[in-house]
């Protein structure tokens, strides 16, 4: 199949226009769009400025572009510097909102949390994390690694290590399992 | 030839390109000892497994250091947009890396232009970029899990983090968001779900479903659905047609779960030991009733 047939084939392509993986920063004044804008190109994330799009009802006339698989970098940039965003939104969908359904399982002596496409799962008794499981993220690997074999008061928190929407989804699935085993 | 292409989750860890073994303290390539926990790493023992037990060449690894920002990603994408060309692989699975549209669309020109086009298998990272950038179609065979399909199935999800609450992923809706994917052309030729019930699915719907062994605590286990693409990939690689190698992957992936006796503490490395046996079972059951012939005696 050449690759014209496969654009032929394709009822309605995503335009091009339209960059799926990138999101935008929407702040509430420009001068937090400039200290923002500063603070990702010194990290050294390749950003734009630009308008925002007609669905954004809030925030100032400029909004940041950034790779969306890198919200939680981005968000954890911003943190540190004191800064937070009104919105962090796909480009393509402004108005999708991340996941925040949760699925529960219990196994008996241990429990499954799921959020979006991430699993965690805990030891009831020792609180332990037993298994990471899901995601298609590079840190997911890595944030499995650091996790596993740690129980929920020693093991970093995902959103101190992870960088990508699926880290940020790890964090959800973490801090559900810690209400899950809250005491009360 | 089977190649992969995926990351490993080591900053440091520098961009590699050559067949891969699997030796007793994990996988081996170009001398650099690789811990097989899960992620790509599973999926390429898996494969090594499969394919050293079917007496076929290792897989050919395309490999490089990511812990989530992504430049060992795109040293991938640059390097095999390149470099894939140079061998006759006749299978490329892509795995853990970083979606980034514009880049994928370089990699999947290239593999346009290779004579005869390889089949192409995507997951995790990669099968959301494949999905991203409009052409899920051209692929031969995605592995999602039921979170996954989901995403597949709303056409408007940039990633399964976003995927609209009205979409479930239920069990029983599987089904729909099959049809839902393929509706929106979301989908590869073929599709192989993982869950409670293992489907293979094309446009026309569910071909084929999977249920056996069930064993419920292999769900939390890190890295089961690894060990599946990696077993499907060795299988087409080895030369099975898609749907054959799509239904026995499934059943050797579960036996191999069956016979670990897992609890959902266990690690994925307690089932990939099991691959052998598993594939030797599940090839002398089809060879019995005439549907396969095992590859090995």
């Amino acid at each position: 199949m050449s690759i014209f047939n496969i654009f032929r084939r394709k009822k309605s392509p995503v335009p091009a226009e339209v960059p799926i993986d990138q999101g935008i920063l929407v702040f509430a004044n420009t001068s937090e769009v400039i200290r923002a804008e500063n603070l990702l190109r010194k990290a050294g994330v390749p950003i734009k400025v630009m308008g925002p799009p007609p669905k954004i009802q809030s925030g100032c006339d400029l909004v940041i572009q950034f790779p969306l698989m890198r919200k939680l970098e981005i968000l954890r940039i911003m943190a540190e510097n004191q800064l937070t965003p009104l919105e962090a939104v796909p480009v393509a969908g402004p108005l999708l909102k991340p996941v925040d359904l949760f699925q529960i399982k219990d196994f008996g002596a241990h429990l499954m949390v799921r959020a979006a496409n991430m699993k965690l799962t805990v030891d009831k008794e020792t609180r332990m994390i037993v298994n990471v499981s899901g995601g298609g993220c590079p840190d997911v690997p890595y944030l499995a690694a650091q996790l596993v074999g740690r129980t929920l008061e020693q093991a970093p928190r995902p959103r101190a290590l992870g960088h990508t929407v699926c880290g940020y989804a790890l964090e959800l699935a973490f801090q559900e399992m810690e209400r899950q085993c809250s005491p009360s | 030839m089977l190649a992969v292409v995926g990351t490993i989750p080591e900053a440091d860890f520098p961009l590699v390109a050559g067949p891969v073994e699997l030796g007793d303290q994990g996988l081996v390539i170009q001398g650099r000892v690789i811990a097989v926990t899960r992620g790509t790493a599973a999926l390429l023992a898996a494969s090594c497994s499969c394919l050293q037990t079917l007496r076929h060449p290792a897989p050919y690894g395309f490999l490089a250091g990511d812990t989530g920002l992504g430049q060992g990603s795109e040293q991938l994408y640059r390097y095999v947009a390149s470099h894939l060309k140079e061998n006759a692989f006749t299978t490329v699975t892509f795995h853990y890396i970083l979606p980034m549209v514009d880049w994928h669309n370089r990699v999947f020109f290239a593999l346009e232009a290779m004579q005869p086009r390889p089949y192409l298998i995507a997951d995790a990272g990669y099968m959301y970029v494949a999905k991203m950038s409009g052409l899920a179609p051209a692929y031969d065979l995605f592995t999602p899990d039921a979170g996954e399909l989901a995403f597949l199935a709303d056409e408007e999800a940039p990633h399964p983090f976003y995927t609209r609450g009205f979409i479930l992923h239920e069990e029983n809706k599987m089904p729909d968001l099959i049809r839902r994917a393929y509706a929106h052309d979301n989908a590869a030729r073929y599709l192989l779900v993982k869950g409670r019930t293992d489907y293979l699915a094309d446009k026309n719907g569910i071909l084929a479903t999977v249920q056996e062994p069930a064993i419920e605590s292999l769900e939390p286990i890190g890295g089961t659905g690894d060990t599946l693409t990696g077993i499907v990939a060795a299988l087409i690689a080895a030369g099975l047609e898609i749907v054959a190698a799509a239904v026995l992957a499934a059943r050797i992936n579960r036996l191999a779960g069956a016979l670990a006796r897992p609890t959902p503490a266990t690690g994925v490395t307690e089932i990939i030991c099991r691959i052998p046996g598993a594939l030797k079972e599940i090839y002398s059951a089809a060879a019995r009733d005439g549907t396969e012939s095992p590859p090995f005696s």
